[in-house]
């Protein structure tokens, strides 16, 4: 052990560090450990001269170990690596103490953090004289893909890997991809239907050579790693035969039954029984809703199987649900999102007031194909309102439902009152706003265009909505009693309707996707990405990417961008062909296994196998992730961790705690 | 004195079980009698401290210890026979690791003694007489061992040798060792390496048990008197918690053979640092209890109550390695309340 020459250099980060830790201190203290041959502080320890230093000093001072005490190992570990590799040292001969996220950004104390710097770096420099040299292992990349969630993220990802020459399987719950772009009239700030720029998208999609579409499908299942996923798909049944329908729409005309829909048409609309979402919905069969359909429910009906006019007959009300098992390289999750529930507010009468409209009711009453043929009306389908009023905020940048601002409901609640300007012109229009946001292309240019178009600006959070009038004038209407804060007065204000902007949440079963998929959501259920800034598509997980409003509230242009965004990773890795594994790998020494079984239901990645002839367990190595729970597990602690052996972790923590001096030990009284 | 060598067997804190189990290996204790001279073995021979004293250093060849450092006269004697014998073993549990006597370290000595002298149903001690280390009386003054607060391994008050493990350890790996020993002695064969843990396998107890193992997902655990084991089935499979597998082997897997779990008295495995914990994260691994997407507090619940059906698991887990293990002792405040 005495042999190691340990190099250790304690980073300044700028001010990040050196402003609460004496890298002076440190620096000096760290050259008086045993084994340490060389020990610096320095500004930037990530810049090129930097990591120059640690090069030129492995060749020059024959250094065999290197510590850098800097900043969080997902930022810089990789970094820190190549530089060591670059000065002829195997990377794994690195280890890297946090004396930043951990320790500087904690605490103003310059006494406490210079202490706890030592006890990281020291830490550091115990372990690493424990390292062991290992090589990455290459993995090949499977150039399929799969896309989680059809909308407009997903859609754009799915085409842009197959417009490239890849294969896809975009896999979508509904019956139709499209997304919540597919409910929407016109789309802020350039006010274009959204149908006509999102249709030629989908039927790329529904097309494409390259893309298999699988809708009315949920993925059960997922094993492996990156570059090597299987995955499961249920496709459940649609009890319409895909190869032998047309897409004629008879049987949606002939079905006698009539349900609300609750989905597409945010309960403003009826559908059918069998169904398509919406006219140009991809693919174009129906599916058949089990739940309200008579023949499935009394026995009797069958009219569109009668009707339908395709041989062999396109209905089969005998279709089971199919399990289909693809294997892809990568995984891109495009969910989206759904809309803060508005009943959760009672004081906005949202159920109760039956002229209190959700933004995406809005969305289908003002769109041309929506159940309202595009008119504005009341409840009762016919009353155009005198006035409107839109409430900002339903749900975000509130402290009991959602802390977050949901980014696009500024904009689109200007978007809804420049719509009905547009189709009501003598309405009066109202949009009580908490603070306006409009950053973004075009965006503060919408906004003056609607301050130009007559809209009354309400500075304030609105108390309540209700109908119990005080005055004459307030009579059958609905009052928005709110304070205006620019004019410092409470105002009761009549209006006809009131649409609510509802806050954009996560997906209800986020959290169970993000398990599936094995990689993290935050607090809020929106998925986390690997930086928030320099890598928001990748997650932790590798070969897991995300895309679009499941990572967080998220407009159009930004979804499109970040479904771009993961494709183009995807097809960078698939180009590459293999990817470099990291070697930190748990494998069972055969001869010392007892075959207890502990560890063989552990393994997430199902690596282990037991070997019922020789009665022992084995880790596929090609398989294993370096998790470390089989580790923990193995009672007989022969199952052992590459870069986390005992020897390691005991040294780590005998190091950290290399100032406390242990209390006597309590042996006579 | 004759040339022979010398063979020495003391008992510290310890039930006597690790003297029957040297007599335990039948006719080959007349091989032991006639290679050795007996220089001090308390069980069987009429020795007393004062002879061992008077010994040269080194006198004694080999000196199986057993027992743990309970007191100060246990102490006393681990350092005076260490100074007194070549080779020094750690013979059974309670020197190895510090056995039954340690899990009294998950308490105090006032309670410890609280519960021998003082509030127990079969005792009458109105005054509350407790040992002292001194009394003086009439004729002079009275002396006692110091009672410890803290029980240790023997290795942890001196330098070991060899350790061979076993609560006791078991007569063919006993024999075994002897003549390893002797062929060492006599014949100038290589010995184990110092330090060595001899007796046993590199495997665990499950290696030598013929059960049925299979996947594990525990529902609950029982206590032996509660179901009728299934005699082909791995005993921890049925919920019975049995340490085979995360205790060495070498025993013979004796007590799964007769549908008792094992209770893990020959330690933790080669590299293994702590026997208790190792096993409680196998354990924890392995129970089946909840499905996939519950919630976190459901789910906490529902292992819980699985986990609650363990009956003290410090006394099952830790049973023998107490004293050795990364915990050693509970902390305990002045009252000696944990
Ligand atoms: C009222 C309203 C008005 C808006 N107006 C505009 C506007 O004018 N301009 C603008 O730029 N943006 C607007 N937006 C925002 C826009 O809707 C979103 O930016 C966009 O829909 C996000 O796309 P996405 O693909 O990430 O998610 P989504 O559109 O939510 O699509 C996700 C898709 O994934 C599917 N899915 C979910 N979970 C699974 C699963 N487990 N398996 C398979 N499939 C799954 C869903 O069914 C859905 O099809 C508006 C939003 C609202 C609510």
């Amino acid at each position: 052990m005495s042999e190691e020459k340990i190099g250790v250099y304690i980073c300044h980060c700028g001010t990040n560090i050196a402003k609460v830790v004496d890298v002076e201190d440190v620096a000096e203290w760290a050259g008086n450990q045993p084994n340490v041959e060389v020990s610096r502080e320095y500004k930037f320890m990530c810049s090129s001269l930097g990591q120059d230093l640690i090069e030129e000093d492995i060749k020059e001072k024959g250094l065999t170990r290197i510590v850098v005490s800097s900043c969080s190992p997902h930022m810089h570990e990789k970094t820190f690596r190549t530089a060591c590799e670059r000065g002829g040292l195997n990377p794994f001969m690195f280890e890297m103490a946090n004396i930043r996220e951990h320790d500087s950004w904690t605490t103003d104390d310059e006494t406490a953090a210079t202490q706890k710097a030592k006890a990281l770096t020291n830490a550091a420099i115990e372990r690493v004289v424990h390292h062991e040299a290992l090589e990455q292992l290459p993995v090949e990349i499977n150039p399929n893909t799969l896309v989680v969630g059809g909308g407009i993220a997903g859609i754009t990802a799915a085409l842009e890997l197959a417009d490239g020459g890849r294969h896809v399987y975009l896999v979508e719950r509904e019956p139709s991809i499209g997304g919540h772009m597919a409910q929407l009239d016109k789309t802020f700030p350039t006010l274009d239907c959204s149908a006509c720029i999102l249709t030629p998208k989908m039927v790329d999609a529904g097309q494409h050579p390259n893309i298999t579409l699988l809708t009315w499908s949920e993925v059960e299942k997922v094993d492996g790693f990156i570059g090597n996923f299987t995955v499961s798909i249920r496709k459940k049944a649609r009890y319409v035969n895909e190869e032998h329908c047309t897409g004629c729409g008879i049987c949606i005309e002939k079905c006698p039954f009539n349900v609300v829909d609750d989905i597409f048409e945010a309960g403003m609309g009826d559908r059918k029984v069998i169904y398509r979402p919406f006219p140009q919905a991809v693919p174009k069969y129906p599916v058949i809703d089990k739940e309200n359909c008579v023949y499935f429910q009394k026995g009797k009906c069958k009219a569109c199987e009668k009707f339908c006019p395709t041989e062999p007959n396109s209905i089969e009300f005998d279709q089971q649900d199919e399990i289909l098992t693809v294997d892809v390289g990568n995984i891109i999750l495009a969910t989206g999102f759904q809309l803060f529930d508005s009943t959760k507010i009672p004081q906005y009468g949202y159920g109760r007031l039956p002229n209190v409209f959700t933004g995406i009711e809005f969305e289908r009453m003002v769109n041309a194909s929506g159940p309202t043929d595009g008119k504005i009306v009341l409840r009762d389908k016919k009353t155009a309102p005198k006035s409107v009023a839109i409430i900002h905020c339903v749900g975000s940048r509130d402290e009991n439902y959602h802390k977050y601002c949901s980014k696009i409901c500024c904009m689109y609640s200007l978007k809804f009152a420049h719509l009905v300007h547009e189709r009501i012109p003598d309405a009066e229009v109202y949009n009580c706003y908490i603070d306006m946001r409009t950053p973004g292309k075009g965006y503060e240019e919408f906004y003056n265009r609607l301050l130009e178009e007559g809209t009354h600006f309400i500075r304030g959070k609105v108390a309540e909505v209700t109908n119990a009038a005080r005055k004459p004038e307030e009579k059958g209407k609905l009052i928005v009693q709110v304070e205006d804060t620019l004019i410092g007065r409470q105002r009761r204000v009549p209006v006809d309707m009131v649409i609510l902007s509802p806050a954009m949440e996560a997906q209800p079963d986020s959290k169970e996707i993000s398990q599936l998929f094995k990689m993290g959501c935050d607090f809020d259920g929106f998925f986390t990405e690997r930086h928030p800034k320099l890598d928001p598509v990748a997650t932790m997980t590798d070969g897991i990417l995300i895309a679009g409003a499941c990572q967080g509230p998220k407009d159009v242009p930004d979804s499109v961008a970040q479904g771009a965004a993961a494709a183009a990773r995807v097809a960078g890795l698939i180009n590459l062909g293999t990817v470099m594994m990291e070697p930190v790998r748990a494998s069972i020494n055969q001869e010392d296994c007892s075959g207890c079984r502990i560890c063989n239901n552990m393994c997430p990645y199902n690596a282990i196998v037991f070997h019922a002839d020789r009665k022992v367990s084995e880790v596929i190595t090609a398989l294993c992730q370096g998790c470390g729970t089989c580790v923990a597990a193995c009672p007989s602690g022969i199952i052992s961790g590459a870069h986390f052996t005992n020897d390691q972790l005991f040294s780590q923590i005998e190091g950290i705690l290399w100032d406390v001096r242990p209390e006597k030990e309590l042996v006579s009284a | 004195m004759s040339e022979k060598p010398k063979l020495a067997m003391y008992w510290a804190a310890s039930c006597g079980g690790c003297e029957i189990s040297v007599l335990n290996i039948h006719e080959h204790i007349l091989t032991v009698d006639s290679i050795f001279d007996i220089a001090f073995f308390p069980c069987i021979a009429d020795f007393k401290v004062h002879h061992v004293e008077n010994y040269p250093d080194g006198y004694i060849d080999v000196c199986l210890w057993n027992g743990a450092i309970r007191n100060s006269e246990s102490e006393h004697m681990a350092h005076l026979l260490r100074q007194k014998s070549k080779v020094l073993v750690a013979y059974g549990s309670c020197a190895y690791e510090g056995c039954i006597p340690a899990l009294s370290n998950l308490t105090s000595k006032a309670a410890t003694f609280n519960t021998v002298y003082g509030e127990n149903h079969s005792l009458d001690n109105p005054n509350q007489v407790v040992p002292l280390t001194s009394v003086d009386v009439a004729e002079g003054t009275l002396t006692l061992p110091e009672f410890y607060h803290t029980v240790q391994s023997l290795d942890q008050v001196v330098d070991v040798d060899y350790y061979l493990p076993g609560c006791p350890p078991e007569p063919p790996q006993i024999w075994a060792v002897l003549q390893v020993v002797v062929a060492g002695l006599l014949e100038g064969a290589p010995l184990p390496p110092k330090g060595s843990i001899v007796g046993v396998t590199n495997t665990a107890v499950c290696e030598e048990c013929d059960r049925v193992k299979s996947e594990k997902a525990i529902e609950r655990f029982y206590r032996p008197y509660e179901i009728t084991p299934d005699p082909e089935v791995c005993l921890l499979d049925q919920g019975l918690v049995c340490m085979g597998l995360a205790t060495r082997g070498g025993c013979g897997a004796l007590c799964p053979q007769v549908n008792m779990g094992c209770r893990g008295c020959y330690g933790p495995m080669p590299g293994v640092e702590d026997q208790g914990a190792k096993m409680l994260s196998a354990i924890a691994s392995v129970i089946g209890a909840g499905e996939p997407g519950m919630e976190d507090a459901e789910l906490e619940e529902k292992i819980g109550a699985v986990v609650d059906t363990i009956v003290d698991p410090a006394g099952t887990f830790y049973r023998f390695s107490m004293a050795h293990s990364l915990l050693r002792r509970a902390k305990v405040n002045g009252n000696g309340k944990g």
